[in-house]
């Protein structure tokens, strides 16, 4: 049995335990339990996958397993992970041991949130370790699917609406998707007389470019909802402010990067041609979503609305240094999704707690909070500075090597785009200090927050794993780095043979 | 011919016996025990529904009127095990105190619909398919109005004998053109004949028509929403899935069989029925608040997605569209199972009566959430597996523009599917629907749907079950 088939075991070994659990004690208990040994499973694969290469395993997937589910339609059950892959799976697995810690009070139908969020877990696990499109989408859609339910029941303000209008607009996605995928299945070559849904066996032959030019645009753009793609990101910022905070971690954290990897991992790589073809649409609607998102978390006063509005901006800079096309620049964008993937649920973590002690999220509302509590405002900070891009945290790492790579191109066009999205580091600069400074500093608004605890233990915890996360990538990039861009390089070689017309 | 050609029919054989000893039964059981009426029929049915999946040789039947085959006993073991769940959602129904009468004729007009839609499905020729068809359709029609006393239930029934009445005589009227330019009513020589002559195609229009009232597609599907809201639930569940089943079946069978040399005519054609069907279908969906006829119009959208595999015109599109009626079985009966035994233990079946219904019945409400999420095709459940094969049925043959149409049209469909979801779960409500334990063999019926929903799709092999049956096809 892979490594790899654990990622799905233990998830939904977790849910059964659950059922049988009595009270909302025991059920987080059970989640978190569960969550811990995913963990674990994680860094497991990450020494696991250190050793192969150590030991000289140059393969470009590791820990491949194959078992034909139709035959009749040649779809199989494919696992395997390159680099990149054990980096989300890695991403993954502290932000929903984070989520299940963020969400230790719950205590409203607690064993149905937690059964749904670990749902959620399962279906973002399964996409990161296929590497067949069928078993992709379906992951993909599980992963969507709880958060109608975890927004409407859980959620606050207009949570009906927000869940509503998220879940139809990321099945809309997911719709162009499924043309897009069958698309490329119908294209691919064949082999014995039948299609292929492998990602890797269709890579070994070009899809013609016809093919490439007709369902590029639906599996980018289908992907490219999840990744909150201007113009179609408005589900974001209603959906994550209306969300419980687990499950906006959950959402910003992990299941926005569904959308930036799979572009990557499926839309560019298997059609390079039409991807280099039509970057600069992609590239124009990009740099909009990260300026504009820049520019839209400065007008919000609500603390989830800015969050929202800058994960608009930042997942627009993923997909920005995707589309860029070179070595340094994806590297960039892979680090961006972690980077921001780590920080933004650290962001919503820490919303979540606040929320919960003064019960407003406007942040005119607040202030002082340093004051009382120190712990979660430090933390605070901490994101702060990290989603500005201040060296020594994850985020420097992130965008620098995406400027960098992004300007490497030579021609006007992907420079002045460069230039443009490169200013968003000084809103962002702007909307992070401003409620920093409005929230945590200043004087104590309000007498009742006087009597304010600080952080519990679990909380500590969650917001504790976050940082660590951060703050390692932060000091030490290059093994991060090392590994993604140790896997990039079959990606590179395609692109740059699009680009060069081979 | 002998005994051994006979057990060809055992599936109709068995199914006759059944509904004469019911009949005689029923003259020779007290007043006071007629219960053990419906006990022995379940018992009885469900031997003849295992029975059924005992493989069988193949063969024809009077001079090739008759035939049967692995496929088509398949796609009878599929109406069986609908029909088996339908009875045993019944149950609750046939307890009730004005309908004990009613229990013998209730089940006997059911399992002469049954019987007729076996013999469709076998059928060899013309004569056969029609006197099926209306073997089928007319104990249906008294089955709508089995309410005798109710208005609605009147109502329904006027309404489904005069539609069907009408449907038929365009479905004959098209008929009757295809034998006077081809000379014979037999399948295999009718399909030798059938050309493009515009007389045939005029015939095979006139067909279609008719198989459109029975399938219930858009602009022929008028009479569905008030014939369900007026049926009792039970009759409603099987309406929209046994009935629907059988003739999407025969559908299949004829378009292949029968009218293969015009494949192009009859794909434009189903290319047309298969977009308004699950455009206005899934539109007048989102307007309804009476859940039997919330049903109604998502079962009359469904239909416009079995189109798509039919239109994928080669084996796996005929296997998806099987395939696709077994989870479909399952879901919608588990959907009608849960409406009706809510209907029958507090009389409310509209969508805002099941506020909160989750907070008092959770598995009710589980039952039905899931059963929702296979309508919609939502992953890890059966639907999803055969909404995707019916879309790569489609994809197969190039026909991506409808593709669109469809997956839009799916995420449409997730809406209304999720309205029901919001009532049962999110909605708070002051005057919920009490906490009522459901009767064993409704919750059995529903396990047996659940079960369905879960394990079709994971199950790669049904698949592979059936795309080998329709090797031979």
């Amino acid at each position: 049995m892979s490594i790899l088939w654990y990622f799905i075991l233990i998830p939904v070994l977790t849910i059964v335990a659950i059922l049988f659990t009595r009270d909302c004690k025991s059920t987080r208990v059970a989640a978190a339990g569960g969550m811990f040994l995913q963990l674990l499973m994680a860094v497991a694969l990450l020494f696991m996958y250190f050793a192969q290469r150590n030991a000289g395993n140059g393969a470009e997937i590791l820990f491949y397993t194959d078992h034909v589910w139709f035959p009749s339609l040649n779809i199989h059950f494919t696992t395997g992970v390159d680099g990149i892959a054990v980096s989300m799976i890695m991403l993954t697995a502290v932000v929903v041991f984070a989520g299940i810690f963020a969400s230790w009070e719950m205590e409203d139908l607690s064993r149905e949130f937690f059964i749904s969020l670990i749902i959620l877990a399962t279906g973002v696990f399964g996409f990161f370790i296929s590497l067949d499109l069928f078993t992709m989408f379906l992951f993909y859609e599980l992963a969507v699917i709880p958060m109608y339910l975890l927004i409407g029941i859980w959620g606050s303000g207009p949570k009906e609406y927000a869940a509503m209008k998220l879940t139809l607009m990321l099945m809309s996605g997911s719709a162009l998707l499924l043309v897009g995928l069958l698309g490329i299945y119908f294209s691919s070559v064949t082999v014995n007389g039948q299609h292929s849904f492998n990602i890797l066996q269709i890579a070994q032959t070009p899809l013609p470019l016809s093919a490439q030019r007709y369902f590029f645009p639906f599996t980018f753009v289908g992907f490219g909802i999840l990744g909150a793609l201007f113009p179609l990101h408005t589900w974001s910022p209603d959906g994550h402010a209306s969300a419980p905070t687990a499950v906006s971690m959950l959402h910003a954290g992990v299941l926005m990067k569904l959308g930036g990897y799979g572009c990557f991992r499926v839309a560019m790589f298997l059609m390079p041609q039409a991807a280099n073809e039509m970057a600069w649409i992609f590239i124009i609607l990009t740099t909009i979503s990260v300026v504009y998102g820049a520019f839209g978390a400065i007008w919000q006063k609500d603390l989830k609305y800015i969050n929202a509005y800058s994960s608009v901006s930042h997942c627009g800079l993923v997909i920005f240094a995707l589309l860029m096309m070179n070595k340094t620049s994806m590297d960039g964008a892979i680090i961006q999704m972690i980077s921001h993937g780590l920080m933004t649920a650290l962001f919503f973590a820490l919303i979540g707690m606040i929320y919960g002690r003064t019960h407003t999220r406007m942040i005119n509302e607040m202030g002082g909070l340093m004051k009382v509590i120190p712990f979660l405002s430090v933390a605070y900070v901490i994101a702060g500075l990290a989603s500005l891009g201040l060296p020594g945290l994850s985020g420097f790492v992130a965008e620098m090597t995406v400027f960098i790579g992004s300007f490497q191109h030579h021609d006007t066009f992907h420079r002045v785009a460069t230039i443009i999205v490169t200013t968003s580091i000084v809103v962002t600069a702007v909307y992070i200090l401003r409620v920093v400074g409005i929230l945590l500093l200043g004087p104590i608004k309000d007498d009742h927050y006087h009597h304010l605890g600080d952080a519990r233990w679990y909380e500590k915890l969650s917001a504790g794993s976050l940082i660590f996360s951060i703050a390692g990538i932060g000091i030490a990039p290059l093994w991060l780095s090392n590994i993604i861009s140790g896997s990039l390089g079959p990606y590179v070689v395609r692109l740059a043979q699009a680009v060069t017309g081979f | 011919m002998n005994f051994a050609d006979l057990l060809l029919m055992r599936q109709e054989l068995m199914l006759t016996l059944l509904a004469l000893t019911i009949l005689i039964l029923d003259i020779s059981i007290h007043e006071n025990r007629k219960d053990i009426i419906t006990r022995i029929a379940i018992i009885l049915f469900g031997a003849i529904t295992l029975i059924g999946f005992i493989p069988m040789a193949q063969g024809e039947l009077f001079g090739g009127m008759y035939r049967t085959n692995a496929l088509l006993s398949s796609m009878k073991n599929v109406l069986n095990l609908g029909m088996f769940i339908v009875l045993l959602q019944s149950v609750r129904w046939i307890r009730l105190e004005k309908n004990r009468e009613k229990a013998s004729e209730y089940l006997i007009l059911l399992f002469s619909t049954l019987i007729g839609m076996d013999f469709m499905i076998s059928s060899g020729d013309f004569l056969m398919f029609y006197i099926g068809l209306e073997l089928a359709t007319i104990p249906a029609t008294a089955l709508a109005a089995v309410d005798r006393t109710s208005p609605n239930g009147a109502e329904a029934g006027i309404k489904f004998i005069f539609s069907s009445a009408l449907s038929s005589g365009i479905l004959l009227f098209g008929i009757s053109f295809i034998y006077g330019t081809t000379g014979s009513i037999y399948f295999t020589e009718v399909a030798g004949r059938f050309g493009s002559n515009s007389l045939q195609i005029l015939g095979f229009i006139f067909f279609m028509a008719g198989m459109g009232f029975k399938i219930s597609l858009v602009p022929f599907h008028l009479w569905t929403a008030d014939v369900y809201e007026g049926s009792p639930v039970n009759v409603a569940g099987y309406l929209s899935v046994i009935s629907k089943g059988a003739a999407v079946f025969i559908l299949v069978l004829l378009l292949f069989k029968v009218f293969g040399t015009i494949e192009k005519t009859w794909e434009d054609l189903l290319y047309i029925l298969a977009i308004s069907t699950m455009t206005i279908g899934n539109l007048f969906a989102i307007r309804q608040n009476n859940l039997k006829r919330f049903l109604a119009f998502s079962s009359i959208a469904q239909a416009g997605f079995i189109l798509l595999g039919i239109m994928g015109a080669d084996q796996a599109g005929i296997t998806s569209v099987v395939y696709f009626m077994l989870i479909y079985v399952f879901t919608n009966l588990a959907a009608f199972g849960v409406v009706s035994v809510i209907y029958f233990e507090t009389g409310n079946e509209t969508i805002t009566s099941y506020n909160g219904l989750y907070r008092t019945n959770p598995l009710l409400s589980l039952t039905m959430m899931l059963a929702l999420f296979s309508l919609a095709g939502i992953p890890p459940v059966a639907g999803f597996f055969g909404k995707f094969f019916l879309f790569t049925a489609a994809a197969s043959k190039g026909y991506y523009i409808l593709l669109l149409v469809a997956v839009l049209n799916a995420t449409v469909s997730l809406y209304y599917y999720l309205r029901v979801v919001k009532a049962m779960f999110i909605d708070k409500n002051d005057n919920p629907i009490p906490y009522f334990k459901s009767d064993l063999i409704t919750r059995i019926s529903l396990a047996i749907c659940l079960s369905g929903i879960f394990f079709i799709g994971f199950f790669g092999f049904i698949y592979e079950y059936f795309f080998r049956l329709t090797v031979e096809f």
